[in-house]
């Protein structure tokens, strides 16, 4: 075994947690980045920056309810772009979250244990991102609630044939449960940030949101089985979520979405976008916050080789999505793969291809995936090769269908990237008031693996 | 009736093991009334107290039966019985397509249902507890380890209870007021 672990390079002997730390000094640690520790200057900025991208957004959304989609670079052919683009990116991120807290909490992975709490944040902001982008796409977006099935004077119900129904279900049940997820983890920790707090304002407030919680043994015994029971349902979730976005395309019969590949395709593509964001996330959070004794080497390590492997399984679906062309011998499929590596958009295509599968690459290597600093670079194309590849597989499709006499070019327009920055800072300004305001590391379980280990070194 | 001036006796102690002891000990005397308090969740903690199963397993299947039945249910009754409409000759009742939500709003069912189980198992929310009345309580949930044991246990006395407490060694034994 040992043997096997040095071949893979695998840092086992470097801890998930470091230093000497007791009950008391982790609690400390993790509740002072709340309760006590100023404002530091790096939040500050980007508080700023992202504020002021949200004031953006909330700009360009009013301005869009004002005058319709017709602001966007959209028209026909290229009906859908930016936002459905948005859409898939954001929920893919949001898959990471879950997957980190779910599943790997089903597979007994400890690692998960400090990641996942700003893991599932970062789910939670980005599904309410990309939640938005549909309902902005909207021709008449106060409208949206027509989508779900309630008794209405019209006698009208939806039409359940349609992916885009069953994407609301799948949206909205996944951040609902999302939700509940994450605060019924955040109980105890919200309990002990009470008992902490030293004003009283915050004490009354952590104790309204900790609903009461005593630690009690009772208390634990069902917690630690309802969450068990939420993980088992959430793993699913995450799997049908991007399934069915999906099928969003892949229901129709547009060449580059008419595929049966597309529900792992995108699942794959989601967790590595999601783990990209996760590492471009953590990274800057545990310097900022001295975080690294929780945060570790281990933990980044750990994330880049997920990474690695879902990129290669994404890299797996480029490589059969193309074959599939060819082989299916039918006329415009084979056109839109040729049309993608050599037409007008040629340049997204090769971008995609350079962040995605051959800056992948470097993670087979030991010494970047050690390095945070080039982790981070490689998260950040990541994140833009994933963000690209949704717009290749959306815009590229659709922009040469069928008859040549059809065909037509996208250029965005000011309201489209508008939509875009400000997403990005709504969802930074939710995420830096969240590592305000709430422990960022799960207290309860830390304290756990700090008896653990302790039972393990004794 | 009069309100008692207590609510019990807590015992703090140093360790996960040295309460798990504690509570079987306690257990062995007779009590039954009583409370444990850990700052995460012990193995062994809910086996020494004699916890039963709870019910959050089953109210959890449940809730996820209902979601996805009823969730079926309303897809067929809106298309064959409300509804019907020919949408290029498909069947009435096309059930490949009613999967995806019925699958979506069984998970959503079950975990709404496991949340509020717990939260219903437990007796929260709950505005105020009287153990939060005993002094440095709050090291619940930082690094100390509580066993009360309550005033309405019929084996309680105040001073025997007090002497069997002192003999289980906890770092330090407080009343805990109403």
């Amino acid at each position: 075994m040992a043997g096997q672990e040095q071949v893979l390079g695998a840092p086992s002997s470097q801890p998930v947690l470091r230093g000497s730390y007791t009950y008391a000094s982790i609690t400390d640690k993790i509740a002072d980045t709340v309760l006590e520790r100023p404002t530091h200057w790096a939040w500050a900025v980007g508080f700023a920056v992202s504020a002021s991208l949200t004031v953006l957004f909330i700009v360009a959304m009013s301005y869009l309810f004002a005058k319709g989609v017709g602001i966007w670079g959209i028209d026909q052919p290229v009906s859908w772009a930016f936002a459905l683009t948005n859409f898939v990116w954001w929920v893919g991120i949001g898959h990471a979250g879950t997957f980190i807290s779910a599943f790997l909490l089903l597979l007994r992975q400890r690692w998960r244990t400090s990641i996942n709490r700003f893991a599932e944040a970062m789910t939670i902001f980005a599904v309410a991102m990309a939640g938005l982008m549909p309902i902005l796409h909207l021709g008449r977006p106060w409208f949206f609630y027509w989508l779900i099935p309630y008794p209405n004077k019209m006698n009208l119900w939806p039409q359940w044939r349609s992916p885009l129904v069953w994407d609301i279900f799948a949206i909205g049940t996944y951040i609902i449960v999302s939700i509940l997820f994450w605060y019924m983890g955040l109980i105890p920790d919200l309990a002990t940030l009470r008992d902490r707090a030293a004003q009283r304002w915050k004490q009354v407030g952590y104790a309204l949101l900790a609903l009461g919680w005593r630690n009690d043994a009772r208390h634990w015994a069902r917690f630690e089985i309802a969450y068990l029971l939420m993980a088992g349902l959430a793993t699913p979730l995450v799997i049908s979520v991007h399934s069915v976005v999906s099928l969003d395309f892949a229901i129709g019969n547009t060449p580059g979405w008419h595929s049966t590949i597309f529900p792992p395709y995108f699942v794959a593509g989601a967790l590595y976008s999601g783990f990209a964001m996760a590492l471009t996330i953590a990274i800057p959070l545990r310097a900022t916050f001295g975080l690294q004794d929780f945060i570790t080497a281990r933990h980044l390590a750990v994330m880049a080789k997920v990474m690695l492997a879902c990129g290669l399984l994404v890299t797996y679906s480029y490589l059969v999505e193309s074959f599939m062309a060819f082989y299916s011998a039918d006329r415009y499929e084979s056109f839109m793969l040729l049309n993608r590596m050599t037409g007008p958009y040629a340049w997204i295509y090769w971008t995609v291809i350079f962040c995605n599968v051959i800056v992948l690459q470097t993670l087979w290597f030991e010494r970047v995936r050690a390095s945070p600093w080039m982790l981070f670079a490689v998260a950040i194309l990541i994140n833009i090769g994933m963000w690209l590849e949704r717009f290749m597989i959306i815009v590229v499709s659709l922009h040469r269908d069928f008859m040549p006499s059809a065909w037509g070019m996208f250029y965005p327009t000011f309201w489209d990237i508008a939509i875009l920055a400000g997403s990005l800072g709504a969802f930074a300004l939710l995420f830096l008031l969240f590592v305000r305001f709430l422990p960022v590391i799960s207290m309860s379980e830390m304290r756990k693996l700090v008896k653990e280990r302790r039972e393990s070194s004794s | 009736m009069t309100q008692p001036a207590q609510y019990g006796l807590l015992a703090e102690f140093r360790s996960a093991e040295h309460l798990v002891e504690a509570v079987k000990r306690t257990r062995a005397a007779g009590y039954r009334d009583i409370a444990a308090y850990s700052p995460f969740p012990v193995e062994g903690l809910a086996d020494a107290l004699g916890i039963k199963r709870t019910c959050v397993p089953l109210v959890t299947l449940l809730g996820g039966l209902i979601g996805g039945a009823g969730t079926y249910f309303m897809l067929w009754y809106s298309s064959v019985i409300n509804y019907p409409i020919n949408s290029g000759a498909r069947p009435l009742h096309s059930w490949p397509a009613f999967v995806p939500p019925t699958f979506e709003l069984a998970v959503l069912g079950a975990a709404l249902a496991a949340f509020f189980a717990f939260l219903f198992a437990s007796g929260l929310p709950r505005l105020h507890h009287p153990i939060f009345n005993a002094r440095d309580f709050d090291l619940a949930s930082r690094n100390r380890f509580f066993l009360c044991i309550e005033c309405r246990d019929p084996h309680f006395d105040d001073s025997r209870t007090h002497d069997f407490l002192r003999s289980l060694d906890p770092m330090r034994l407080v009343p805990v007021p109403w």
